[in-house]
């Protein structure tokens, strides 16, 4: 195992090792540390750092240094994602590839410094106007990070679109021991601008919207087929399956593995991809299953929402979807297990 | 023995500009600039939303339709990651002096190595004319029917002005497309500012008043007399920061 490394520092550390090199953004807690650890890291490898004006500024940067090929990102919070989201549209429309790191905080508005999973459905439906979708990474642990991190730009440059890494403010600020991949190598995507007119970038007004419309739904298509990544556990028997991303997808984990113990048959899924969600991996659970549960940090429960479209699809008539929403924080282990004590009383009514 | 003028080669399609519109000019004048500077195989355009963005389809050269304002900061990471290629900022007044003065000031404010063009036709033209920073006192648009009042919306705004006189940066200049004389002159300002940026000097601003007769209801001579007896008197000619003065 690596050294202890802070969750912020480890994607940006992770970002220049995967050939990252523009790097544009605004303070904002709890995703600062990024900022702060490339003001010289990007120097040191001949990148660019700049301390943009705005979290608007801050994107169209990005956009600037995706559109000529090279690996660029940002990375904010709460409201600065908020203002970056006609960015994150204009490049979804122009397809760059481009990484938005996201490190959670609660709230509605200015909302809290607290850290949470409220912008799920933001995140997970493209988010600013028209019809898009970004790919939406989840990671629930510091290595975790670091791994989406190259995972991020990979996808985005295969599929031409937004990759965002949707972490949460503890996870940015948390330490765990860490191992880095090793440093890519650095090469600008052919398709970028390069002065000389190679590449021929059709403007917004000469372009065919309903064409390009066909070809996203396509594109869609096939990172729905290809791209879902989740975790799993004790599927094959469960009687109640517990969905959740992130670190209450980790308080999970442990809540199903002492629910086990104590003889109740239970398993979970944890997202990693939030977009496209793992569709596949309810169809590795139980036939018999009595209920799905979502475990979030938000007020009004949003993931619950894709569960129950996924059993739908599923063509699980009248399966019962449950959520526990926390609210924000990381709900403890012993909570979550109470709480299936109250769903599997009648306690807790399902919301599907 | 008059001197045949050549197109330049990366001036290749048609404009979509209004009869007696400024922007044509503006283009054809950078176009050659860059040509004799050997750059217009060494190019990139941010172009702003608006009249500018029928740059778009005027010019065989790497461009990026940036959001309504945000070339400021399109421009800073397109340069910032070739340093050796020109970057031309292409926007209008509403564009580049309303919705982006924050991503105009500050890419000024650092000194950014890169030219802007700011053609300020004093209204916003593709919408069909609203107010804009630099509409004059009094001037009538579709959002001040009965004329521009300035105790209310506050006085135009002169750009190149806080710029050159506030900001570390290598060149600014104001410029128009009324006379043969002031087309010449203007094609040396553009060429001062992109030689500003290929010796690495900074940051360089030319603005262009830019006759608008389709949203001005005037004729295209009428709208030119206004520029001379209007808006020249209000936003003067010249260079406002020189590279000799550096």
């Amino acid at each position: 195992m690596g050294d202890m490394v802070k969750g912020n520092n480890a994607m940006a550390e992770a970002a220049v090792r995967a050939g990252a090199r523009l790097f544009a953004g605004y303070p904002i807690t709890p995703s600062t540390e990024i900022m702060e650890y490339l003001s010289t890291r990007m120097e040191e490898v001949g990148g660019t750092f700049i301390q943009a004006e705005s979290e608007i500024a801050g994107i169209n940067m990005v956009i600037g240094g995706a559109a000529c090929g090279v690996r660029s990102f940002t990375a904010s919070s709460g409201p600065g994602i908020s203002l970056k989201q006609e960015g994150i549209s204009c490049a979804s429309g122009e397809e760059l590839a481009l990484v938005v790191i996201n490190v959670v905080r609660y709230g509605i508005g200015l909302g809290t410094l607290v850290t949470g999973q409220s912008d799920y459905l933001r995140e997970t439906r493209g988010g600013g106007n028209g019809d898009y979708r970004c790919i939406v990474l989840c990671p629930s642990s510091v290595q975790e990070s670091v791994d989406l991190v190259t995972l991020a730009f990979d996808l985005a440059e295969k599929y031409k679109m937004v990759s965002v890494i949707m972490t949460e403010g503890a996870l940015g600020q948390m330490m765990e021991p860490c191992d880095f991949p090793e440093f890519q190598e650095v090469k600008r995507q052919p398709w970028g601008f390069d002065g000389k007119y190679t590449n021929k970038r059709v403007s917004p007004i000469d372009r065919n919207a309903i064409e390009d419309a066909a070809a996203l739904v396509k594109k869609y298509a096939a990172i729905k087929e290809n791209e879902q990544r989740w975790e799993e556990a004790y599927l094959e028997d469960a009687d109640y399956v517990f969905v959740s991303f992130g670190l209450p997808g980790r308080s999970t984990m442990g809540a199903v593995e002492q629910l086990r113990a104590l003889g109740h048959k239970v398993g979970f899924i944890r997202p990693i991809t939030a977009w496209p969600f793992p569709e596949k991996a309810f169809e590795n659970v139980n036939p018999n299953v009595k209920g799905f549960i979502t475990v979030e940090t938000n007020s009004t429960g949003q993931m619950v929402d894709d569960v129950a479209l996924t059993v739908k699809r599923l063509k699980k008539a009248n399966m019962p979807v449950y959520c526990l929403p926390y609210i924000y924080g990381i709900p403890e282990m012993k909570k979550i297990k109470l709480d299936f004590l109250k769903i599997q009383a009648g306690e807790i009514k399902e919301v599907y | 023995m008059a001197k045949a003028r050549k197109t330049p080669a990366i001036l290749s399609n048609h404009m979509m500009f209004c009869p007696g519109c400024g922007h044509g000019v503006v283009i054809r004048l950078i176009a050659e600039c860059l040509e004799e500077l050997g750059q217009d195989k060494n190019i990139m355009f941010g172009i702003g939303v608006g009249c500018c963005a029928l740059l778009n389809i005027g010019l065989e050269a790497d461009k990026f339709n940036a959001l309504h304002g945000r070339c400021g900061a399109v421009c800073t990471a397109m340069k910032r990651v070739n340093p050796n290629t020109t970057v031309i900022s292409y926007q209008g007044d509403g564009d580049a002096y309303s919705i982006g003065i924050a991503e105009s000031l500050n890419a000024a404010y650092r000194n950014e190595n890169f030219t802007v063009i700011a053609v300020n036709n004093t209204n916003y033209g593709m919408t069909g004319g609203q107010m804009s920073a630099t509409t004059m006192p009094g001037q009538k648009t579709a959002t001040t029917p009965l004329g521009r009042d300035c105790e209310i919306t506050g006085l135009p705004l002169k750009f190149p002005e806080m710029v050159s006189s506030q900001f570390n940066v290598a060149y600014v200049a104001r410029g128009t497309v009324t006379t043969p004389g002031n087309v010449n002159k203007l094609k040396g300002y553009i060429k001062n500012a992109l030689e500003a940026q290929l010796k690495g000097e900074g940051y360089s601003l030319v603005e262009v008043l830019s006759p608008c007769p389709t949203n001005w209801g005037m004729t295209p001579l009428k709208a030119i007399e206004r520029i001379e007896q209007e808006l020249i008197p209000y936003y003067p000619l010249g260079e406002f920061k020189t590279r000799e003065a550096r």
